[in-house]
Order: structure tokens, then sequence, then C-alpha cells
């Protein structure tokens, strides 16, 4: 291949930000080789160069993060030192919510209006926005701001929120929940005069059982100093660990089988059988992949866990690592989580110094390292094969399966991939042995499960509770139903999940009785509506995200995602093709074919929420 | 390695670990036939080789499966989903493009479920793509009984380069009125050929040819997300101005006419385009030693546009600018 650029070229602070990734160069060569003889006559230096490209999407970070939009002569210089073509990288920039290859303000407000955020005030913090810089999209602060519309930004818990990216010499990003209009502007000013911003602390309140002895994988919760690895040891961190290097790699995954721990991100696939699966398999290097591309609408709850107690997630994903032989995990962490990234990076630095993650772990002659990738706005990067194909510098579209990531996964190499919440689960499980952690929660859902109360309930937040508990009994625990007191609707599991009805509530919540009532538990959301929500506007936006969201690989997701949506549309404002029966037929069409033949999970679910509030009688808008 | 001394002083003690053998020459033994995987198609028993796909073997049974992003010379990418059956055990229908056989696997292939999903692919796709010019998707279209107009009317064409422009994450709220599309001017950018993105299913076919899978060139990748995806070159740039080395290997796969020879768009702008008064002429291209198979196909005596069958075994379908490009000389400069 021939590299073929455009004549565009980088100005000195982007090349400067890109060598911030890639390292300084003469000419563009990885290897640092400099040779007059070379000008003008090679762009890259060949393998070793390509061999990097799963630094694109930190390139493009560093890019974004320092001008605010990514130029075709920042690209071009990206793609020099990576031999990337950049079509392709092009490609890649386009695919990502908070990259922009347009030119762009530096300091951008981005304000969720996404379902949990609507039900507490979102269209009316918007309004305000509108109000003090113009309609979304619009610039102000003499070109130096602006402000659009976000997708779930995972601030549930204290609704409604925002997040202000400023980039620039220091860049940075700023959460602030809940927010209103006078708090954004103050940041905003605060970023246009280069101050950092202030920001009172992010995780207080967001877990309401805080210090309660019945917390397992929360016990930690406001205990610790998630900046320090001495206070998570004294709270008896790391015992996991040198328990784990005791077993040994065969008897950890026999421990894990043993307990029927199930995957905690929406999928709820067995953890054992993908240990045993990566442990066994023959090709090497393996990889251990974390994912913490928490993105599903209303959930928050690994969020919470990276803030607060981030060494248990690096000390379960060392246990993970070294029971399946790999070497190195990656966590993928989501753009819009800056605490977490920055309470993860600490962490990963004091485990280094302290011996327990690097080289010869303990003294043992296990060596296991973790890399934190960050997302950039996109979604679908939670699903596995797409967050894979994110890592290696392509478009986060998933791949199609088999072959599952177990054989065939990050760099072609057999991978495991668990769920944040998943993967703390598994210290406790090492500690106390299977038996132990099988006894709680019921027969086929063992353990405890973290749920994510958010939208009209007095304490929204984090929860945990043992499998088994009832709906009712877990909203209590928050509380109850907050706004109006009376309960329209509550949605389990998230977009992808299922709306319930009050008459529901004393489902028991495990992976099997939900199922058995055609709903899911997915990644934990347990999202009330009182009786003022328009329901209609919730399902839109539902309709909305997935159309956003969708990567466009596949026709009945890529299409199917924008004919919901209209459909919908006009269902609701009385403006019918044919009768509504016709409609509704057309709706369950389009749901089953997306249910079918999408090829991940994200067109497979993308009707989910919809079709059940069909059926639970929520299409009518308003009940009273 | 040793000093030169060491190794002289070595040399002697050196043998043959493998002598040179004697008698007749070993014969290289047949390769052995890949063994037979056994499954269910429509309840008919089947035998294929191992690693077949579904596709081979329901062709083998002399089902005909419907595909778009499929083609016998590029990596399945199973991104169209019409070819998708139903296999027992499988939450989901999986494509038969590239699903390889297993044992016992049982598969329906013209189930409710599986008629279906292709009706709604073809559907979706019929109601936001202008497929005026792609004849196998018209035929599909009848034998599924797809209605694109279910939908509503087709909704208003993009301008200028919105489309090139959409930002993923964001668009604007529909209402529902017409069916959205991705109707847009076409791409005129250079003598050869065009792209009309308002007959592009998004396939993938020309960027798998333009990339790894034919002419490692890399001219166009999909740019974009959802239904905002498209095929574009760095920045969108015209292609003269892109990695394009025009081979046309991109227009050779293109399924439904996006990208067509300028000559072949010319003529139908001006109506003038008669394939049935076209005639197909075998023959080899004389500029280069590969030889590669050319189609030329001509109409009033004069060539309109050249393929390479798929079929050959020099070409695989691909070609270089000469081949596909380097007739002019032939006739007369076309009268403007």
């Amino acid at each position: 291949m021939d590299l073929h650029l455009t004549k565009d070229t980088p100005s000195a602070a982007e090349r400067l930000a890109v060598d911030s990734v890639l390292g300084e160069s003469g000419l563009g060569r990885s290897d640092g080789v400099t040779s007059a003889a070379l000008v003008g006559h090679e762009a890259a230096a060949g393998h070793a160069a390509r061999a990097n490209r799963h630094l694109l999407l930190p390139v493009l970070h560093a890019i974004q993060e320092r001008m605010g939009w990514i130029s075709h002569g920042a690209l071009n210089y990206a793609c020099q030192r990576l031999t990337i073509p950049p079509t392709e990288a092009y490609g890649v920039a386009t695919f990502y919510a908070l990259f922009s290859v347009q030119p762009k303000p530096p300091i951008v407000a981005h304000v969720c209006d996404d379902i949990a955020c609507m039900a507490n005030g979102a269209e009316q913090l918007c309004s305000e926005m509108t109000q003090r810089l113009g309609k979304a999209g619009t610039k102000s602060g003499a070109g130096s701001v602006t402000w659009h519309r976000s997708p779930c930004l995972g601030m549930c818990e204290r609704a409604p929120a925002a997040m202000i990216t400023a980039a620039g010499k220091r860049p940075s990003t700023t959460v602030v929940a809940p927010a209103n209009g006078a708090a954004i502007e103050r940041i905003l000013e605060d970023e246009k005069h280069e101050e950092p911003p202030l920001v009172e602390s992010q995780t207080m309140g967001s877990v309401p059982q805080a210090g309660s002895a019945e917390l397992r994988l929360l016990r930690r919760m406001s205990r610790i100093d998630p900046d320090s690895i001495a206070s998570y040891r004294a709270a008896g961190g790391y015992q996991a660990l040198t328990r784990a290097l005791e077993l040994g790699p065969e008897q950890i995954v026999r421990e894990v089988a043993a307990s029927k721990l199930m995957g905690r991100g929406g999928a709820a696939f067995p953890a054992g059988i993908k240990w045993r699966s990566v442990a066994s398999a023959a090709a090497r290097p393996h990889y251990m992949v974390c994912n913490a591309d928490e993105s599903e609408p209303g959930t928050f709850k690994d969020r919470v866990v990276l803030e607060e107690d981030p060494f248990a997630v690096v000390e379960a994903m060392t246990i993970a690592g070294i029971a399946t032989g790999c070497e190195k995990g990656f966590i993928y962490l989501r753009g819009e989580y800056p605490l977490a990234l920055a309470r993860m990076t600490n962490a990963l630095a004091q485990a280094r110094a302290a011996g327990l993650l690097g080289g010869s772990i303990l003294g043992n002659t296990m060596s296991f390292d973790i890399e934190i990738r960050r997302g950039a706005g996109a979604y679908i990067c939670g699903e596995e094969t797409a967050l894979f194909n994110s890592i290696e510098g392509f478009r986060g579209e998933p791949r199609n399966k088999p072959p599952f990531p177990t054989e065939v996964g990050l760099f072609g190499k057999p991978t495991l991939v668990n769920n944040v919440e998943t993967l703390i689960n598994v210290l406790d499980i090492v500690l106390e042995g299977s038996e132990a952690y099988a006894a709680i929660g019921t027969e086929q859902s063992t353990g405890t499960k973290l749920f994510c109360l958010s939208g009209h309930v007095a304490r929204p937040g984090v929860y945990e509770v043992p499998f088994g508990t009832s709906l009712l009994a877990l909203i209590e625990l928050a509380g109850g139903v907050a706004g109006s007191g009376n309960m329209q609707a509550v949605l389990l599991g998230g977009a992808a999940g299922t709306f319930l009805t009050p008459q529901e509530l004393d489902t028991p919540l495990t992976f099997e009785s939900t199922r058995a009532i055609g709903a899911t538990l997915g990644s934990g959301v347990v999202m009330v509506f009182d009786d003022t929500v328009n329901m209609q506007r919730v399902l839109l936006r539902v309709a909305a995200f997935f159309r956003d969201e969708s990567c466009g690989q596949c026709v009945p997701c890529r299409v199917g995602t924008v004919r919901q949506e209209e459909l919908l549309n006009r269902l609701f404002a009385e403006k019918t093709i044919g009768s509504t029966e016709d409609e509704l037929h057309l709706l369950n069409d389009i749901g089953q074919a997306m249910r079918d033949a999408s090829i991940c999970g994200l067109g497979q679910t993308a009707s989910s929420a919809i079709e059940s509030a069909a059926r639970v009688g929520l299409f009518n808008g308003r009940k009273h | 390695m040793g000093s030169e001394s060491e190794l002289s002083e070595l040399q002697p003690t050196w043998q043959f670990l493998n002598p040179i053998p004697q008698g007749p020459l070993p014969t290289i033994p047949e390769p052995a036939a890949a063994p037979e995987v056994e499954l269910i198609i429509d309840g008919r028993e089947t035998s294929v080789p191992t690693g077949s796909t579904l596709l081979q073997a329901t062709k083998s049974l002399g089902i005909e499966t419907p595909t778009l992003c499929y083609l016998e010379n590029l990596t399945p990418v199973n991104a169209c989903r019409v070819c998708v059956v139903e296999l027992e055990g499988s939450r989901t229908l999986v494509p038969a493009c590239s699903r390889k056989v297993e044992a016992g696997m049982q598969v329906q292939t013209d189930s409710p479920r599986v008629r279906l999903s292709r009706r709604m692919v073809l559907e979706f796709l019929a109601s936001s793509v202008d497929v005026s010019t792609a004849p196998e998707l018209q035929q599909y279209m009848g034998q599924y009984a797809a209605e694109p107009e279910r939908y509503g009317p087709s909704g208003p064409p993009a301008l200028g380069n919105e489309r090139d422009a959409a930002v993923p994450g964001h668009h604007v709220a529909p209402d529902g009125a017409t069916a959205g599309t991705v109707e847009q001017p076409v791409k005129i950018d250079n003598e050869l050929y065009i792209r009309d993105y308002s007959k592009c299913i998004l396939c993938y076919k020309c960027v798998e040819a333009c990339g790894e899978d034919a002419q490692n060139t890399f001219a166009i990748a999909v740019a974009g997300r959802g239904f905002d995806a498209r095929i574009a070159t760095e920045y969108t740039v015209p292609l003269p101005d892109s990695a394009c080395v025009y081979c046309g290997n991109c227009i050779g796969v293109c399924p439904t006419g996006a990208l067509m020879f300028r000559s072949e768009y010319e003529m139908r702008e001006a109506g003038t385009w008669d394939e049935s008064a076209q005639s197909e002429t075998d023959t080899i291209c004389s500029y280069c030693g590969v030889g590669c198979n050319l189609q030329l196909h001509i109409q009033d005596n004069e060539i309109v546009k050249v393929m390479s069958p798929i079929e050959s075994g020099v070409t695989q379908g691909h070609l270089c600018i000469k081949g596909r490009f380097g007739w002019q000389f032939m006739q007369q400069p076309k009268k403007k």
C-alpha cells in the first residue's frame, strides 16, 4: 500500500499533540531513524508503524483535546506516523460523537436530554441553555463556546447532568450534576479564562446504602480513600489476589465456574465458561478486557465502582488475567467519565509501584499489566467485538460471531471480556469460595446485584441487593416513588430493556424470573416514571437514541431504527399511514426483523423497550 | 557463531543427517478430500466439505439464497442480512454467506421468520435507496413481496454535501410523514466514473475491492455512523485528490449501479442506454503480459463499458485502469 496524503499539513500544536502519544519523530518514523536521504521518499516505517494502529484512538483524543477538532493536516500527520490510509482514519474519526472533523469551538457543553434526565427537568435545562447561549449548536462567547444535547451521561442519580469539555493546552472534562443553567455557565466562564473549574465532589450520595453491614460489592464505598492503595489494603484489599496466587489459575477458574457467576453487563453469560475457554485456548497471547464502556441509558453502577473503589477493579482484573493466562489487560472506559479516568489512572500507577501490577506480581513469576483506553462517544463500543475494533484503531463496528472472543478476540487472539461489576464479584468468590458465594441469591442467579435507581425515586443511586429481592422491595429501599407519588411505569434493564407496570412490581429480580415475564435485568437499570411523565416523549427519546447509536453496518438496524422512530412520531402525532392497527403491525415487523437479523445486540434489542411499552399500554401518552 | 578456525576444526566431523535418497522419485500424494460435514437443510440431509458456508451448502442442494453484499471474490462482510436463514438452537437468524457448516445443523431457508426478515431488509433498502438500476434487488423484492411504500412517500433529498457533513450522534427528529432516504446529488468529479450514492446500499463491496481484497489502494472507506454512514474519500475530497488509481474494481463489484462508468451514466441521462441493443465481446487485454480477460459491452459499434468475468482465473473480475478504461483509442471521441 502506498500512503497517499492530501497537501494539508499539521500546525506545530497539532504535531505536538500527535507526538505526545507517539513520541517525537524526525521523518514520521516511529523507530526514530532519521536520514536526509529519506526526506520526501518515505512516509513511515512499515510493519513497526502499522503495528501501532491501536494508537489511533489515543492520537485522535490527543488532537481533539488540544485543538477542539481534528483538522485534515492533523489527521494526515497521524496517518503518516501510523501508516494508516487517511480515508480509514477519517472513517474512524467520523464514527465517534466526541470527535469533530469540522472546526468547532474549543469549549462545549454536552447537556444530557436522555430519559432519566428527562424525568428530572432536562427539557427545562435545555431551554435555559437556549436562552443563555442560543440554539443548540450555535457559537457564543466570541466563538469559543457552544452547547448541544447529549445521550445519557451516566449521572442519572443526580439528573439532570451536563458535561463540559474544554480543549487547549490544559484540556479538561468536567461533569456537573445536578446541573442548572447558571452552574454550567459558571464553568464555561472559568474555562474561557482558562481557570480550573470548581466542582464539588462528584460521587457523594451515589450509594445511599454506604456503610451498611449487608453490603458486599459496595462494602468499601465511602469507607476508603479511593486515591490510596494503603487505604484499600487496610480495608482488606489485595487479600483476594494473595489467595488467588495460592490457588493457582486452574483452581481460580474452577471456583468462578462453580460460583455460577453470570455476566453483569446485560447478556448474563456464565463467566466460568468464558474463563475456562480462554484459559484453555491454545493460541497466544491471551488478552483480558474490562468492559467499562457503560453507556446504556440509566446505567451508572460501573462508574460509581470505578470512581469509589478503583483498586477493586484492578485487583479483580489481575486475578482474571492470572487465571486465564493473560499478561496484558485493557480497561475500555467511557469517554464521558473523567473522574473514573483519573481514579483508575492513579490506581494503576499505585498498584504498579507496590509491585501488584506489572512484572512478578507479589514476587511471583506471574506478570500482568493494564492499560486504559478511552471511548469517544459511541454506545456501540460496549458491544464486545465493536470494542475490540475500537481498541485496534478501526471503526467500532461489531464483528460477526462465531468466532467468539474466547477464540478470536482482541488482535485476533483469545480474549476474556468481562464487565466491571462481573469482575469485582470474583474477589469474594476467591476469598470465600464458590460455595459460600453461591449460597447468596437464588439457585440460578447467585450473589448480589447492583441496581441503578433513577427517575422518580426518593433516593436515587446504586443499590446492592441479593438476587431474588422483589422490584417493589428495591424501590422501597430507595425511598419509594417520588415526584407525584403515583407510579406510571418502571423501565427495567435500560433502553434495551422492558417497561413494567405497577402491577408487576412483585417480580423477583433474578435472571430466570425476569426472563419468564419477557423482561431482562439488562445492566441493572430501574428507572421509575411517575404519572406526570409524558411516556410518548420518553419512547421517542429511546427511538432517537438507537437511531443515533446504530453503527450503520447492517441493514436491519441502520434503517430499522430510522423507520421505528418515524413510525412512533406519526403514531403519536395521530398522522398514521393507514389505520393505527396497520402501524402497530408494521412496528412489530420492524422489531422482529431487527431482533432476528441484526448483527449484534444493539439492533437485536433496539425495539425491546418500545414493544414492551406498547404491550403495557404506554403508547397512549399520559395516564392518570 | 564460533570463529573461523573453530569452524574449520568442526568441518571434518560434519555428516549428512539426511543422506541423498536413492531410487525412484517420491510421488506427491493427492490432496486428501476435506472431511464431509452432515447437516439438514429444509428437511433434506446433505453433506458438504468442512469449512463450507451455509450458502455453499444451500447452493449444493439447488436452493436459491438471495445475496447483496456477498461476492465470491471478496471477504464476506455479512452486512446486508438478506441471506439470513433459521438455524435450530440459535436465538437469532444467521447469515448464510459467512456462517460455516457444523455437524448436525438443522437449517430452514424459507420459514416465515426467514421470509419476514428478508422482506424487511428489502423494504428497508428500497424505501431508503434508489434501486432503479439494481435488477437483482428488484427481482428479490418481487420474490419476497416487499412493499417499500408502506413507510410513506420518500423524504426530501439531501442538498449539496449535507450527508457528507452529518455528525455522529445527532439527527433532526423526523415527523414520520415521509420516509428518510439517502438521496443526494450525484458525484461527478472525473472523466472515468461517477458515484451516485443515492443508489448506495452500503454493502461494503467497493471498500473491500479498493482495499485488502483486491487493489490495496484504500481510496474509499465507510465514514460517519448509523443511517448517516456513507462511502467517502478522506475528508470527502474529490476522487482526483484521493488515493484512487481508477482501476474501476469498485464499479465491477457494485450491485446497484451507484458506481457507474461515466459513459454509461451519460448515455442513461441522455436516454440512449439500451442493454437490449448491446452485445458482449470477450477478449484479452493487450496492454501487458498478464493477459486479463476483458468483456467489452458494445452498443452501436462502440465500447460503452468494460468488465472482466468473475470466473476468470486471471482477473477474478478485477482489472487495472488500462484494461478497464484504456479503450478510447479504439473509437472516435464521443460527440458531445
